[in-house]
């Protein structure tokens, strides 16, 4: 007879890997001077249209790129270079979310000089994306006024997961009878404090209000360590 | 749907401990699962049988362990059950709180195993 089964404790992270990964990307963005932002949204929300937009604002006086996740195509990627900056796209194939792995390899060998700011279009996806970090310093939760008021009380990890949330195609409101404390009220129910941002890409609303975000939390992240 | 990825990363790990362990066999892993780390039980636990097809750990069993959300409450000055996931704030006295304390795990925690 075979002895009974015993316990025996473990107690490992499933996601170790692609957190040690993700703090390893986050250390060298940090040395080299680097913020990076990452996107996450349910597909159609503007991402790309939005990101299009930021890189063309940012690009006269900073040095900017992007990874842009999807399943399948390049498309996105061709948009994105409209802007004049270097921009990449991963294929995740059947995968629903981009990994810490798929940012480090994509920056392997990608010489794009310094980079002042690096963003990261996740796969859209309100759900997976939510439990892999991917190193970066600021994640953004976009949403866009189409969508509906109570998508932060139906998504709420992708909501606690990011550090703003940033309301698309502000331009299309009116007809579509966007609620907006009722939207503001849900954000603020799913995670006290957080920061929200209006805009449209398109008509150019609110970006300034974008950018001076990014400036002024740029300014303010703790720099490289010194050494003593 | 990143469940089947997640029970593929569980059956590694699971099988990684067994041979340190002198290929023990293992009948049952625990999981402790947050409610806000994303991934849904059922579909974890289905992923899970098929992920351990063709491997030593064919026929073991997932446990699951959900661990509600916490956060700390700035007002109680102490770590307390949220309200709902849909409403972040203090169980007891009703403070908004964005700091969760309690609830994103996804952790092997134990094994069940036959020598």
């Amino acid at each position: 007879m075979s002895p009974e089964p015993r316990m025996v404790e473990v107690r490992k992270n499933v996601l170790k890997q692609n957190d040690v990964i993700a703090r390893a990307l986050r250390e060298r963005f940090r040395e080299e001077g680097i913020l990076a932002v990452s996107l996450v949204s349910s597909p159609g929300s503007g991402k790309t249209t939005f990101l299009e937009r930021t890189l063309t604002l940012l690009r006269p006086k900073y040095r900017v790129a992007a990874l842009v996740g999807d399943l399948a195509t390049e498309n996105d990627a061709r948009r994105l270079a409209r802007s004049g900056a270097p921009v990449k796209q991963i294929t995740t194939g059947t995968l629903c979310h981009l990994e810490a792995s798929m940012i480090q390899k994509a920056l392997d060998g990608w010489d794009v000089g310094k980079l002042d700011f690096l963003f990261v279009e996740n796969v859209g996806n309100l759900v997976c994306p939510s439990s892999y970090d991917l190193g970066e310093d600021l994640r953004l939760v976009l949403l866009s006024v189409t969508e509906g008021e109570d998508k932060p009380l139906k998504y709420p990890t992708i909501f606690i997961s990011a550090d703003v949330a940033v309301i698309t195609k502000m331009d299309l409101a009116e007809a579509v009878d966007f609620n907006e404390p009722a939207l503001d009220r849900n954000i603020e129910a799913v995670r006290p404090g957080m920061q929200i941002l209006k805009l449209s890409a398109k008509s150019g609303e609110g970006m300034q209000g974008f950018l001076d975000y990014l400036h002024k939390f740029q300014s303010l992240r703790p720099q490289a360590a010194s050494a003593f | 749907m990143h469940e089947l990825s997640i029970a593929m990363s569980i059956v590694e790990m699971a099988q990684e401990e067994a041979e340190l362990r002198g290929n023990v066999r293992i009948q049952a892993v625990h999981l402790r699962l947050g409610l806000l780390s994303g991934v849904v039980k059922d579909a974890l636990l289905s992923s899970y049988e098929m992920a351990c097809e063709t491997t030593p750990l064919e026929g073991s069993r997932l446990i699951i362990e959900e661990i509600p959300v916490e956060i700390y409450c700035s007002n109680c000055e102490a770590q307390r059950p949220v309200h709902s996931i849909q409403y972040f704030c203090c169980a007891e006295c009703g403070t908004p709180s964005a700091e969760v304390t309690r609830g994103k795990e996804l952790e092997v925690f134990a094994l069940e195993i036959r020598e």
